[in-house]
């Protein structure tokens, strides 16, 4: 099967195209070079004028695993509010803020994207978060593996294990619980919750292990690097949300040594204490230390007005956050030794001084960040903003006098705090496509997506222009997941399932010894049983799995 | 014949997964950690292995084709049962989306006491390797655990070892309500539960005066619900002075009306020792024959936990109007599934509309269901996914024998392709 993608507007940077016109061939699902002349071409499309992209990866987006499901479960007004139709070639579902797994699929490819990684997969939790998302269609997948406050990890840093018996148990979990990174949540914060400490500061002991969460994150990060895995450590900091915890950021940044992190939803870490409300925006000094810090990648996790439920693996917050629960339920949950979660739904409203600065900072982090190949964009779907609302949000990036229209519109104290109305960049189409195609595929590792060069899966997107940048992103022409048709006119016209990514660093097999008494004394699943099988991931006929290879390896 | 170390067993709820079974054929035998829930579950015998249509043995393909065409026929199909593994119930939900049926989990009307707190004010729970590690005071309310699940005691309270307590004898057990039938809850070196019995239509008052005291509420009358508030006040000092209690009910034995409300004063009352400057959690007793998996499968394909309905063509949820029994007693359904791939004994109720049981073998019907087709057991004829009750857990089953028998999803995946 050969399809022509004729004469599209082609924005690849990976390639370093930049808006110019040309032709993509696809030939069994991978884009090819211009054949030879008189290979016929079964499928020809005309796209004059159209706007090319690779298909766009969502690199943190929460789409599987149990709070997921706990959210779901705890908000059936939201769902009775968005219903979702069966039709020939879809199944029915529910949307808006944690859409059932057919929709989520269906959604994000309406929007052109391809893939979408869930970035906190306990890995007691790990078999759910793999089969929920074997039910999302179309979208390749995969997880961060959450570590960092599971007891196994702290009782070896407590007992002063090298980085090396640290880097097996890091490389078996990976492996035992089918992961393509590691994100640490709260770093020890979790553990020290069930504890009973209540706050967790960066060189804070948790009370029973004496480790603090700077030597958390420097040993995972450690491994994470030692290890060769490409995407670095997923970091959810300390103190999410709290005023102040700016200062944290700033810290963590200084403090790791040059060793590569990711800081996750940075715009909930960039808190100040200043003005009359003692809140205000740290965006300018985080974006300014991200700038320098070639180390450092980002991704935004924006807000945006609405109801929405946040999910995190952060319970120790969460029960804080209890308080601005709306409406007011939630649910906090201490998870096997290994993790935790809270769920707590917001309604983030314009009118609300912290809510309308918590935008402004979201934004203000996109625009003062220089390197769109070290940020991400992400609402940290549903916790800033369900990820339908991504095109809203390109267009406040892309559209400086809209952007400043909806900041007239917002708590007028809000407005004095920000200086989102002195910042005049706009994002141009390459920048969008760094920070959604080719930046997050290199930040993860795929080497094969996220780009429109031969050799790469035929994942891409195809928009109308229009110059209203959030309806041309809402409802793309054409949407091609491994070169066959899914979505036209915004609407799925095909559904097929996608892959499911992961990496599987080398590891000592004798770590083996000591976590099998581990777990027979102290866990309650054998370790055998616990390990998740590749026939796991692929028997209900649900896709399939890739191995991508760590640094060293030989691809 | 072989034998099989560390089986998960799919019916205790509590996600044992020690067992060993002697397989020889199709029979198996528990020669190690059984109990009396896991043991006859595991040892039970195939009888039936040929399906059959109006009683009378038809292969597959014919039993598959009847029953699409009874479905085919059916204005408001219902599904009922929905206790199978986790591939099990993507098929089911994958034929009730396309038919339009209700789906309707068997231990629905029990899970929904805790479903309605969940949906109205939430909670803070926690998972079984917390309580084994964790748990220094556990207080039941409203169940004898060791009939539910035999070996609870053994495995999560009087472990050996724990990662934070010196002496897991040392921990402290009260009942509220129900009395334990047996001594399981009492510790290894002898020291007993503390008892409080009342009435189950007690526990409601109770729960409240409980929680009015963790509180700090005065209480003014010397009894509560029969039982006496100093008592009360005492289990109240004790949450307050533990590290981390847990406090534990099973929904399905609440079996009276609006026990919802108990089980949010005992979810509130975990709330309030969380702010009162230590730790406690909740912990749901469940997870039997599927009930977990239904509930979990059904909320990510739906959003809505398992008595939901397509027949709009979405999703609709209502936890009382999808109640299979109340349809079929109501006249409002006019053909029936039941699905049933652990327990042979767990049968449907007996309905003049046309019935299609897809059932674990060897189940005796009071009334003949119109197609009835066989299935293996998931965990013994087939490998799958379970989840344990604490609902984060999902077990890896194992096929342990070939019985032939096809899987729940491969029967219903081909009802659906037969429509
Ligand atoms: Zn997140």
């Amino acid at each position: 099967m050969l399809i022509k993608l004729t004469g599209g507007t082609v924005y690849d940077p990976a390639s370093g195209i930049d808006g110019q016109q040309q032709d993509i061939y696809i030939q069994d699902g991978r884009i090819v070079n211009k054949p030879v002349e008189d290979i016929q071409v079964d499928r020809e499309y005309d796209l004059k004028g159209k706007t090319v992209m690779a298909g766009a990866i969502d690199m943190h987006t929460h789409i599987g695993g149990g709070k997921v499901n706990i959210a779901r479960t705890l908000m059936p007004e939201g769902h009775r509010a968005d219903p979702v139709a069966r039709t020939h070639s879809t199944r029915s579902g529910c949307g808006h803020a944690t859409p059932s797994t057919f929709v989520t699929g269906y959604r994000y490819a309406e929007m052109g994207y391809t893939t979408g990684f869930e970035p906190a997969v306990l890995p007691t939790n790990a078999r759910q978060a793999h089969m929920e998302m074997a039910d999302i269609p179309i979208l390749d997948k995969g997880g961060y593996i959450m570590l960092g406050s599971d007891d196994y990890l702290l009782r070896m840093m407590a007992a002063k294990k090298d980085q090396k018996a640290i880097n097996d148990y890091v490389a078996w979990t990976i492996h035992a619980a089918k992961g393509i990174g590691v994100k640490v949540v709260n770093a020890g914060g979790i553990s020290a919750f069930k504890f009973n400490q209540r706050r967790l500061d960066l060189d804070e002991q948790n009370s029973h292990y004496g480790v603090t969460p700077r030597a958390i994150l420097k040993t995972l990060a450690t491994a994470v690097k030692e290890l060769g895995i490409a995407h670095p450590l997923h970091v959810h900091g300390c103190n999410l949300g709290v005023p102040g915890n700016m200062n944290t950021t700033l810290d963590t940044i200084q403090g790791i040594g040059g060793l590569p992190l990711h800081l996750t939803h940075i715009q909930f870490h960039s808190y100040g204490t200043e003005g009359d409300f003692k809140f205000s925006s740290g965006a300018a000094q985080i974006a300014e230390t991200i700038n320098k810090n070639k180390n450092i990648t980002v991704d935004v996790g924006q807000i945006m007005f609405g109801q929405t439920v946040t999910a995190s693996g952060d319970s120790m917050i969460q029960f804080i956050n209890h308080k601005h629960a709306s409406p007011n339920k939630w649910v906090t949950m201490d998870i096997e030794c290994d993790a935790g979660c809270g769920i707590v739904p917001f309604k983030y409203k314009d009118q609300n001084f912290v809510n309308a600065l918590q935008w402004a900072i979201g934004l203000e982090t996109f625009l003062l960040v220089d390197d769109p190949w070290r940020i991400s964009l992400t609402t940290d779907h549903p916790n800033g903003a369900p990820f339908t609302s991504y095109p809203h949000l390109i267009r406040l990036l892309m559209d400086r006098s809209f952007r400043n229209e909806v900041l007239s519109t917002i708590h007028p104290e809000a407005q004095k705090m920000t200086t989102l109305a002195s910042i005049n960049r706009e994002y141009s189409l390459q920048e969008i496509a760094i920070m959604t195609r080719a930046g997050a595929a290199r930040l993860i590792g795929l080497k094969d997506r996220g780009g429109l060069g031969s050799g790469n899966w035929g994942d891409v997107t195809v928009y109308t222009d229009n110059a209203d940048r959030q309806l041309m992103f809402e409802k793309p022409a054409y949407v091609f997941k491994d070169g066959e048709l899914v979505v036209k006119d915004g609407k799925i016209v095909h559904t097929k399932w996608g892959t499911t990514h992961v990496v599987k660093p080398d590891f000592d097999v004798s770590v083996e010894k000591d976590l099998r008494k581990y777990f027979d004394r102290f866990l309650t699943m054998k370790l055998d049983n616990f390990k998740i099988s590749d026939d796991e991931i692929t028997e209900d006929g649900r896709g399939s799995l890739t191995v991508h290879p760590t640094k060293g390896e030989a691809v | 014949m072989a034998e099989i170390t560390e089986v998960p067993s799919p019916f205790c709820g509590i996600g044992t997964d020690d067992l060993t079974i002697q397989v020889d054929g199709v029979l198996l035998k528990v020669t190690k950690n059984g109990c009396t829930v896991n043991t006859p579950a595991f040892e039970q015998g195939i009888t039936d292995t040929r399906p059959r249509v109006d009683g009378k043995e038809v292969n597959l393909g014919a039993a598959v084709a009847k029953a699409a065409a009874l479905l085919k026929a059916a204005n408001q199909p219902v599904i009922g049962g929905c206790a199978t593994d986790v591939s099990g119930m993507r098929a089911l939900l994958a034929l009730a989306d396309r038919i339009g049926a209700v789906v309707d989990n068997m231990n629905f009307t029990g899970a929904r006491r805790n479903f309605l707190v969940l949906q109205d004010s939430g909670w803070i729970n926690t998972t079984l390797t917390e309580v084994k590690n964790r748990c220094d005071l556990l207080l039941v309310v409203g169940v004898d655990i060791e009939a539910f699940a035999p070996r609870f005691f053994e495995h999560y309270l009087w472990n050996e070892a724990s990662m934070f307590l010196d002496d897991t004898g040392k921990r402290e057990v009260i009942y509220l309500g129900q009395a334990p039938s047996g001594n399981a809850s009492t510790s290894p070196n002898g020291k007993k539960a503390q008892v409080f019995e009342c009435p189950l239509s007690a526990l409601p008052e109770v729960a409240a005066v409980l929680r009015a005291l963790v509180k700090g509420n005065p209480i003014r009358e010397a009894l509560a619900g029969g039982v006496a508030v100093a008592d009360l006040q005492a289990i109240a000092d004790k949450l307050k002075a533990a590290k981390y209690s847990v406090v534990t009910w099973a929904a399905g034995a609440l079996a009276y009306s609006q026990a919802e409300l108990t089980v949010q004063t005992l979810s509130e009352m975990v709330k309030d020792l969380n702010s009162q400057n230590t730790r406690s959690s909740g912990l749901t007793l469940g997870g039997k024959e599927g009930d977990q998996t239904a509930n979990q499968v059904c909320g990510w394909t739906t959003g809505y936990p398992a008595r939901m309905r397509f027949s709009s063509g979405f999703p609709e949820y209502d936890p009382y109007l999808n109640d299979a029994n109340f349809l079929l007693d109501n006249g409002e359904a006019d053909a029936f599934v039941w699905v049933q791939a652990f327990n042979a004994g767990a049968v449907p109720p007996v309905t003049a509309v046309p019935t299609i049981v897809v059932g674990r073998s060897g189940m005796t019907f009071e009334k003949e269901p119109d197609v009835f087709i066989p299935v293996g057991t998931p965990g013994i004829d087939h490998a799958g996914h379970a989840y344990r009750m604490d609902n984060v857990v999902a077990i890896r089953l194992k096929k342990l024998r070939d019985s032939g028998l096809p899987t729940t999803a491969q029967v219903l995946s081909a009802i659906e392709q037969a429509l």
